[in-house]
């Protein structure tokens, strides 16, 4: 794990110190709080509904036990002993008191976290693969150039008034679980034909009001450059990204209007004059992030060969055998596993962690993966090395907290944004509907049996519940103070990314998971053997939903 | 409006003229993009400086081809949000090699002071209060810096790797 050095260090302890000054001006009245809300902003503290919202950076997912542990003391101390899991791989408090943010900023200073840029027009937490360091298919780790973009993103002198905000994923495997394509900036990392790694580039992409998936604007970008074109691509953004709208200020739409060629020669025209300028990465400063993330000291059994995943107690403990076969991923070192932590089970709010479970997340982590954890932009959490003998005393550990529901992309596993219960802009409450589904799916031999099935809740058309990226998504809108939920098919957010269809009018609150079990059953009733729920909606289009979701001829419309 | 130059209040030697006002006989004086580029026989032949203003949506680029000529480049924030102003900053003096002034003009604010600098601003036109003891604790507050831009600050990846000795 990449640990700060002296410099790092003064940075974010600065920072602290900045704001401490920035809010104690705001509470003697030296500003209004107009003046004052860019200045929280640059430090993720947003005004919501109740009270003030924390949003800490969680870079690339990553957490050590220590800094969880931290988080735990802090959201007691301070708040009211839980934090949510965000899709951006941050952590949320619900109920800090403004006068006492400076103090949880230096808290998390000691422990080398932050929250700079967590909002704001600028650039948000940089996002990568939550199984980076232990995946199988991996060419190389994200974690290494996601780091090196969180320095330079970081108090960015040139860019820290974008015409919006500003989102980065990189992924290492060509399996993307990082939703690459749905970002403003998306890396992909590739190995060309002789050898060389570098980076696949894409741009535009992203959810919102208008969601788009990332295009490529560089096939390859050689390593050393990728700060000199992500600097050459920012620049064009910032001097013709639409200002007059901020509906329309994202990147997507720049790609949108210029079109991708045009803006790729823009974009090379300015990368030509500055590529081998002081942002040339030199090879010195990549060994030093690269060895930071050097793989942890597997000791691997001799007396447990590798297993494939599922096979490992298969008939010992049938509920254990289905947490296996769900929640555990292969990993790259033979007798190890990657191990999911499901923050989905039946009374959860998705995403949502008590300080007690921290702490004892954290001890698990320090006996079983080498004291780290990881957040996933799915709002579960990762142990990424995990011995494979050492699976069913997890197992059995992380039963105890409620944490091995067995529902890893299964349709409970929804991803789901914090809405009207908490968000300011939210047009309808959306953690009370996903309670109601996964109430409803509670069978989990019945989830097993309908498969992967990723179904995301957004509460506004701001989509931070990546509604258009669900196989199923929902989108909670408002109709004359009632809320309704707006259902879309077809989404996906990995390397086959699609944006969901509107299926059809809107479902009442009441009526929103008998809609969601009349689209199951409808799969389920069509689907050919081995075929996922995607893969049978890609083949037979929206039709056969529609029929069931709207029988009557005068409701099929949209 | 005050003037810091340098982090020093100053008297602004310069003088602004609106588009619809006729440009004094002597004097230096700061105009629009587009006096400039009608009256720059006539600016010119005053002999007095001349500074010319951009507004947000200008480009460097405009300018690129007149900056032998200009004293001052006043790039203009309408709001502090408006950032094109720094890419355009760094344009002139990476880009363009721009040796003379650039002038922060509009909503100019001390949390923004250290941005502005770190891209190639030297003067700040700004609110009334603002002292000299703000403009040092804005530049003061961060002493790392990752990037690297027009102000020759050594960069935190520079100081990783500067070779001993050199």
């Amino acid at each position: 794990m990449y640990q700060y050095d002296e410099l790092d260090q003064r940075l974010v302890d600065e920072r602290v110190e900045q704001f401490r000054d920035q809010v104690a001006r705001r509470l003697a009245g030296e500003i209004t709080e107009d003046e004052f809300k860019p200045l929280r902003l640059m430090n993720g503290l947003y005004l919501q509904l109740h009270a003030y919202m924390l949003r800490i950076g969680i870079p690339y997912g990553m957490l050590s036990s220590v800094q969880l542990r931290k988080l735990a003391q802090i959201t007691r101390k301070y708040d009211r002993g839980y934090g949510h899991f965000t899709t951006r791989q941050c952590l949320q408090l619900n109920w800090p008191k403004l006068s006492e943010t400076p103090d949880i900023l230096a808290e998390l200073a000691e422990v080398q976290m932050h929250a700079i840029q967590t909002s704001g027009n600028s650039f948000r937490n940089v996002t990568a693969d939550q199984y980076a360091g232990a995946a199988t298919d991996e060419i190389e780790d994200s974690r290494i150039w996601a780091e090196i973009i969180r320095q330079w993103s970081t108090l960015h002198p040139e860019f820290s008034f974008l015409p919006r905000k500003f989102k980065i994923a990189v992924t290492g495997s060509p399996h993307d679980r990082a939703a690459v394509r749905f970002h403003d900036i998306g890396i992909v990392i590739h190995k060309a034909p002789d050898g060389e790694v570098g980076f696949e580039i894409l741009v535009g992409g992203g959810l919102g009001r208008t969601p788009m998936i990332g295009q490529t604007i560089r096939a390859f970008l050689p390593k050393k450059h990728l700060l000199s074109y992500l600097e050459a691509l920012l620049r064009i953004y910032n001097l013709m990204g639409r200002r007059d709208n901020k509906y329309k200020a994202r990147i997507k739409i720049l790609v949108f209007e210029l079109g991708i060629e045009e803006l790729q020669t823009l974009v090379e025209d300015e990368w030509n004059r500055n590529k081998d300028g002081p942002l040339a990465l030199p090879q010195a400063e990549i060994d030093r992030i690269t060895r930071q993330f050097s793989a942890p000291p597997w000791q691997t059994p001799a007396s447990a060969p590798n297993q494939p995943v599922g096979a490992v107690h298969a008939f010992e403990n049938p509920a254990f055998e289905d947490w296996e076969r769900v929640n555990v991923a292969e990993h790259k070192q033979p007798g190890y596993a990657i191990v999911n932590l499901s923050l989905k089970a039946l009374d959860r709010v998705p995403g949502d962690l008590t300080a007690a479970e921290m702490d004892a997340v954290a001890d698990l982590a320090d006996r079983f993966s080498f004291g780290e954890i990881r957040a996933s932009h799915e709002q579960n959490l990762v142990f990424a090395h995990v011995r494979q003998d050492d699976l069913l005393p997890l197992w059995r550990s992380l039963g105890v907290l409620g944490l091995s529901t067995p529902n890893l992309n299964m349709i409970s596993d929804i991803i789901c944004c914090p809405g009207l219960d908490y968000c300011a802009l939210a047009s309808a409450r959306s953690i009370p509907v996903a309670q109601r589904i996964s109430m409803r799916f509670q069978d989990i031999k019945r989830q097993h049996n309908i498969g992967e099935l990723r179904l995301k809740i957004s509460g506004c058309v701001n989509a931070c519940g990546h509604h258009h990226a669900g196989h199923i998504g929902i989108l909670g809108v408002d109709r004359q103070g009632e809320e309704f939920y707006q259902i879309t098919l077809g989404g996906n957010a990995g390397e086959n990314a699609s944006i969901g269809k509107i299926i059809g009018p809107a479902f009442a609150s009441a009526d929103v998971v008998d809609a969601v079990e009349a689209i199951v059953a409808t799969y389920l009733a069509i689907r050919e053997v081995g075929e996922t729920f995607l893969e049978a909606y890609r083949r037979v289009g929206a039709a056969p939903f529609k029929q069931r979701l709207y029988p009557e001829p005068n409701h099929a419309v949209a | 409006m005050p003037l810091l130059k340098d982090g020093k209040r100053v008297a602004d030697p310069w003088v602004h003229v609106a588009d619809e006002v006729a440009v004094p006989a002597t004097g230096a004086v700061i105009v629009g993009l587009k006096r400039w580029r009608h009256e720059r026989a006539s600016l010119l032949k005053r002999g007095d400086p001349v500074g010319v203003r951009l507004k947000s949506m200008h480009t460097a680029s405009d300018v690129a081809d007149d900056l032998d000529h200009l004293g001052v480049v006043a790039l203009a924030l309408p709001v502090f949000t408006d950032g094109r102003a720094y890419t355009n900053a760094r344009r002139l003096r990476e880009r363009h090699g721009y040796r003379g002034e650039i002038r922060a003009i509009g909503n100019v604010l001390p949390d923004q002071y250290l941005f502005m600098l770190r891209c190639g601003f030297d003067a700040f036109e700004v609110r009334a209060g603002d002292t000299e003891k703000d403009w040092d604790k804005a530049v003061q507050a961060i002493s790392v810096f990752y990037q690297p831009a027009a102000d020759g600050r050594e960069s935190a990846l520079s100081l990783r790797h500067r070779t001993p000795g050199a």
